[in-house]
């Protein structure tokens, strides 16, 4: 069920590279930023952590315009990518010391009335707060897809998605449809963040687990391929738990990079990555 | 001007013997320890993934290697703490080599995004693993045999051998550059596809590259785990090194020889300082993290590049006059 | 008339569209042969699967009575193959002359390749005598990435010839250049020709390929069409009709030369 979340902050993640070509090391730790938005919501003004969702959405778009407003925008040329990992890697850094100097390095953890309770359907038990958090991820992706295939402003991130240069020779406006994808990428961390802090305690290095499980996802899934972070991220976080289960937590992440070592090793692209053609 | 070149070195070399002879305070010497143990590594780092491009965001995976063999062979073999244990340092290197051969060998089939990504997934591999497993002493990390040589000049050995791998590193990535291995480097740098259509067998290029650069920060990692006594997996195998590595090359300047050098030199020296002067670790965060943003965004050359770019300036102009007055060969639609 | 390099039934989709369908193609040894078509005829998609960039579906490619089909680019330009690119491709951030040492073939192992100097004098005597050929000697020591576009294609040109291929491959060497720079090209693959060398050219420049070309082979639609002597191809009605369906212009040189 948990599946479904990171699937939502690896499809962040896989919109923000295939419109952008720039892979954002910062997500995890905006995962947290999140994270600690809705803590501070419900701490000092009480507010309910779904209900805190309508100030922390807006409120990491705008952090993520801002973002990629001052550095990431400014990047061009070849070695783009390259340079996009440096620089979202210190904002990270940057971020991760905002907030240990904000919250301390002590473990916290969201709470609600939902979060430690679950209902039963015959047999088996359902926390509340992970069937509300699917739900919520189910909403999110729809509204993603309904916005991506319903909407005007859906075709022109779809055309930036297969081929950047074209979009902007038919009159789509590239840096603008980036700069909204990368809000976009972010928002969709501040519900991720409000699930992820109810059901796991984090402080901010947390992050480093969070964003490398993230990129496993990416690259298992195919780089670029919405389709495939999704899958990849339901895929992905099933075997973690089941491992987990299994043998000891402690191999949960282990796992992650291990299945990636292996698809890599089979499919150079991951699962539905496009093959890399050298042609002139 | 080759002899004036060779001067600067020696001069720089001769500076930096002299240097914890003259500076008795054993902070600068440790401050100086471990400038040159970063100067190795960046200049070890920009060896493969500056000339290559393929920039390798996993390097802590050699240093940790070197750490533990270090600390493992040192623990298990009943060593006496002392210098003998200088002799552990090229098999920390070696052994960074062995993991280097497998982990490029997975890593470096993907185009140059994925790699990224995936150098920093092994990295986490090896944090986790180390943190996990018990011969490595899970999260308590291991205790070396305890070396006494009296904190007055504790670092100077320690000073010594750095240096050593500094002259050991900087040589063997000066005669890189020189040779045709380096060309090949570089060709793959700037055009993969076409290098392979000229003959250059890219895959074991890359791989060999790969490894030679994990030789040298296996042995920093060792010689780092034999001075601190007691390595913990969580700074050993730490983010924070592979990126500062990276940035160490990219601020002096990418690709250059003496780029590296000069960014670690500025970098390390001054990290040293504010952390022995600011204890607060996340303000060090901040800090970095911010210097790291203006390099990138203002100065993505490098120090170097920029300084060499405004004196060739000149040159390039003189050349240009020259071209226009060819006619037949200049010609074409640019 | 031994046939050097051939491609047998070479079959290539993309998705959904087949770029090469069944096609053939037979370059003799010693000859300079064109290889023409309308525009998305495969032509490119042809040179790639014949060097080893891209695989065929089907279909065998030869040299020398071996097959080569689907090896590695780097192991087809050792064999003696080279090629070059519609849109130059140089190494920008070296300089000319290191552009031409890269392509210097020594049958080495990596060791040997770390310990030997790039800059052997007998590797920069052969680098400089055809930089001296193609008439860009002077610009040696120049980044490659500030040559005007002519500048690059001789530069593309002379360090495919650096390791003395046997059979060279050039895709479109006459596009956006002037009339000199032209003429200056044909010139020099009449010398190499007459020294023995083999020559497959892709052009959209029809007077150029008639002039130049002892046969000529037309491509439509991923498939070859008709090949003769460059006369023999240009009164064909098969050829007119390929160009028919697309430029009017192309079709007013292939008829009147």
């Amino acid at each position: 069920m948990t599946g479904s979340v990171y699937a939502l902050m690896a499809t962040g993640l896989t919109l923000i590279f295939g419109v952008m070509d720039i892979i954002n090391l910062a997500q995890g730790i905006l995962v947290i930023l999140g994270a600690y938005l809705s803590y501070a919501l419900q701490v000092h003004l009480h507010i309910d952590l779904f209900v805190g969702l309508l100030i922390t959405i807006p409120t990491m778009f705008i952090v993520g315009i801002v973002i990629e407003r001052a550095f990431i925008g400014r990047l061009k040329g070849p070695e783009k990518t390259a340079m996009s990992i440096l620089v979202t890697y210190a904002v990270s850094l940057l971020i991760e010391g905002a907030l240990n100097m904000t919250f301390s390095t002590n473990d916290v953890q969201l709470q609600g009335w939902y979060v430690n309770k679950s209902f039963a359907i015959g047999n088996v038990h359902f926390g509340y707060i992970y069937v509300a958090g699917f739900i919520l991820a189910a909403v999110l992706l729809s509204s993603l897809y309904f916005m991506l295939y319903r909407t005007r402003f859906g075709v022109s991130v779809r055309a930036s998605l297969a081929d950047q240069t074209s979009a902007a020779l038919v009159g789509i406006d590239v840096k603008r449809v980036s700069t909204i994808c990368f809000g976009i990428g972010v928002a969709v961390t501040a519900a991720g963040g409000m699930i992820y802090g109810a059901t796991n305690s984090f402080n901010a290095s947390t992050s480093y687990d969070l964003i490398s499980r993230l990129l496993t996802i990416i690259v298992l899934g195919g780089m670029g391929s919405l389709g495939g972070a999704m899958l990849a991220g339901v895929g992905m976080v099933f075997i973690g738990d089941m491992v987990g289960v299994i043998w000891s937590p402690i191999w949960s992440s282990m796992s992650y990079f291990i299945v990636l070592t292996i698809v890599l090793l089979i499919r150079p692209q991951g699962l539905f990555g496009k093959q890399s053609v050298r042609v002139a | 001007m080759l002899q004036k070149k060779n001067l600067w070195w020696l001069l720089g070399v001769a500076l930096m013997v002299a240097f914890p002879l003259v500076v008795k305070d054993p902070l600068y010497t440790s401050i100086g320890f471990f400038t040159l143990v970063f100067m190795a590594c960046a200049t070890s780092w920009n060896m493969f993934s500056g000339y290559s491009g393929y920039i390798a965001l996993g390097s802590a995976v050699f240093y940790g290697t070197g750490a533990y063999t270090m600390a493992l062979v040192s623990i298990h073999a009943n060593m006496a703490p002392g210098a003998a244990m200088f002799w552990l340092v090229p098999l920390g290197g070696l052994v960074a080599m062995v993991v280097a051969l497998p982990f490029g060998w997975i890593a470096l089939r993907v185009r140059r995004h994925t790699f990224v990504v995936i150098t920093i997934a092994v990295f986490f591999i090896f944090q986790l693993g180390a943190s996990n497993f018990s011969f490595t002493g899970g999260t308590s990390g291991l205790a070396l045999p305890f070396i006494q040589w009296g904190s007055s000049y504790y670092f100077i050995p320690f000073f010594y051998v750095a240096l050593v791998l500094v002259i050991f590193i900087t040589a063997v990535s000066a005669a890189v550059r020189r040779s045709r291995f380096g060309l090949q480097l570089l060709a793959i740098r700037d055009d993969e596809d076409r290098a392979l259509g000229l003959g250059v067998k890219v895959t074991s290029v890359k791989i060999v590259g790969f490894t030679l650069s994990a030789f040298t920060i296996g042995m920093a990692g060792a010689l780092y785990a034999m001075e601190q006594g007691q390595i913990y997996p969580q700074f050993v195998f730490n983010p924070v090194f592979d990126v500062s590595v990276a940035l160490m090359a990219f601020l002096g300047g990418l690709g250059t020889l003496t780029g590296p050098l000069l960014g670690a030199l500025i970098l390390e020296s001054s990290q040293q300082y504010l952390t022995v002067s600011f204890s607060n670790g996340s303000l060090y965060l901040i800090l970095f993290g911010s210097l790291f943003l203006i390099v990138i965004l203002f100065m993505p050359q490098g120090i170097v590049v920029y300084l060499r770019d405004r004196l060739s300036k000149k040159a390039e102009l003189d050349r240009a006059a020259m071209k226009t007055n060819d006619v037949a060969i200049s010609g074409g639609t640019n | 008339m031994t046939v050097l390099l051939s491609a047998q039934n070479i079959s290539r989709s993309f998705g959904g569209l087949k770029a090469l369908n069944n096609c053939n193609l037979e370059v003799e040894k010693g000859s300079i042969t064109g290889l023409i078509g309308p525009n998305g005829s495969g032509k490119t998609t042809l040179f790639n699967v014949m060097t080893g960039y891209v695989r065929p579906d089907s279909g065998t490619v030869t040299f020398d009575g071996t097959e080569i089909t689907g090896e590695e680019p780097d192991k087809v330009f050792a064999r003696g193959i080279g090629r070059t690119f519609q849109l130059t491709r140089i190494f920008g951030r070296m300089t000319v002359l290191e552009n031409m040492l890269v392509a210097t073939q020594h049958d080495e192992g990596w060791l040997r390749s770390m310990t030997r100097s790039k800059s052997s004098t007998v590797d920069v005597d052969n680098a400089m005598e055809w930089l001296e050929f193609v008439g860009i000697a002077r610009l040696a020591t120049l980044q490659a990435g500030s040559l005007s576009y002519g500048q690059r294609k001789l530069l593309e040109l002379a360090y495919v010839l650096v390791a003395n291929p046997d059979v060279i491959l050039l895709d479109e060497p006459a596009g956006g250049v002037n009339l000199t720079l032209i003429n200056q090209i044909a010139d020099k693959i009449r010398t190499l020709n007459a020294q023995g060398k083999t020559f497959l050219i892709v052009e959209h420049n029809m007077e150029f390929v008639m002039n130049l070309c002892h046969s000529v082979t037309v491509m439509n639609q991923g498939s070859n069409l008709v090949s003769g002597k460059p006369a023999e191809v240009r009164t064909n009605p098969l050829v007119l009709d390929a160009y028919l369906g697309g430029d009017d212009e192309e079709v007013e040189e292939v008829v009147n030369g």
